[in-house]
């Protein structure tokens, strides 16, 4: 679709807001609606925006599928490493009470903030990595 | 329903239209033969829940709804597509068990909605148990102000940890079963060479 003038034009500039917004709802969820899911969610749908306009090839090329892959595993084990840090410093799992105040985020508000990121981390990559894995079966979308 | 969002007339047509229009697209998509036709209207049908939800003021799952069902799902739909071919293969015109069965379990589950609480009912049990608890207190004792967040995040953070393995593990499972990687030494198929 890459010949297509206005589409690669508009969604050029789509893009960069596109995840500018993923990454809004990821670090203002603590304070409106949103959180780790909405962000994942919202940044995959940009990926997959510039896959149907650019080819999935290029998107590969931009997102190795290495980088999803690892992206995915990595988001559960900062979710589970934030619990088990937990336990760590002496609390239950995944009891934020127990962490350190950090640029003036109380415990909980740190715990919060670590486990929306792996969330969001794991949904994002799973999803452009389910994308990935089905387009690469058939010919370009 | 609130009152101070602009009288009660307007909610009522806004919810009409939206489920009106929601029933009409889910008509269209039984009917279509065309698959690419149907897959559109069911990106279409998830941007109309979406609006729903957000006229249930409920955001996060309105953002979820619009990213998701209307754009990552519709384009693995498009993606199968591609796999297979874009008309549907002419069936029975009609048959008469499946039309009954699912009659009858439409019927039930009618008959099971009378049972429920009024909606936004403040007495129903579901605003009784925990849910006062985390409307008062969540502010002071987590420090952020949405309480979706802190209910997701911090008093239920075991079941969210749960279900990001499950993302986790049907990703794996996808991976596995279409091989997003190839076996080393593996020949490269026609379809996946650069």
């Amino acid at each position: 679709m890459i010949r297509k003038t206005v589409l690669r034009v508009v969604s050029k500039a789509l893009i960069p807001f596109i995840a500018l917004f993923a990454f809004y709802t990821q670090f203002h969820g603590d304070y409106g609606p949103g959180g780790g899911f909405q962000a994942g969610v919202i940044l995959a749908a940009g990926v997959v925006l510039h896959g149907l306009i650019f080819g999935l090839a290029e998107t590969r090329r931009v997102l190795p599928p290495r980088v999803v892959e690892v992206g995915a595993a990595l988001g559960v084990l900062v979710y589970g490493g934030t619990g088990v840090l937990c336990v760590l410093l002496g609390g239950n799992f995944l009891d934020y009470d127990v962490l350190p105040e950090v640029l003036g985020m109380g415990g909980q508000h740190l715990g919060v903030f670590l486990v929306e990121l792996g969330v969001g981390l794991t949904v994002s990559s799973v999803m452009v990595g389910i994308l990935g894995a089905f387009s690469a079966r058939g010919r370009e979308l | 329903m609130d009152p101070g969002r602009g009288g009660c007339v307007i909610d009522a047509l806004i919810d009409v239209f939206l489920l009106g229009l929601l029933v009409i697209v889910a008509v269209a998509v039984g009917q279509s033969r065309n698959l690419l036709v149907a897959v559109m209207l069911t990106g279409i049908y998830s941007l109309l829940s979406a609006s729903w939800m957000l006229v249930l003021d409920a955001p996060d799952v309105a953002y979820t709804e619009a990213a998701v069902g209307a754009g990552v799902s519709t384009v693995l739909m498009l993606g199968t597509l591609a796999l297979t071919t874009r008309e549907e293969k002419p069936g029975p015109a009609l048959e008469p068990v499946p039309l009954v069965v699912a009659l009858i379990t439409g019927l039930v589950l009618l008959y099971g909605t009378l049972d429920m609480p009024a909606f936004g009912d403040p007495a129903s049990p579901v605003h009784q148990h925990v849910a006062p608890h985390y409307l008062q207190r969540s502010g002071e004792e987590m420090g952020i102000q949405n309480i979706i967040t802190s209910v997701l995040a911090s008093y239920r953070g075991y079941d969210t940890l749960g279900e990001t393995s499950v993302v986790l593990t049907a990703a794996v499972g996808v991976f596995a079963l279409l091989g997003g990687r190839r076996r080393r030494g593996a020949p490269v198929p026609e379809a996946e060479a650069p």
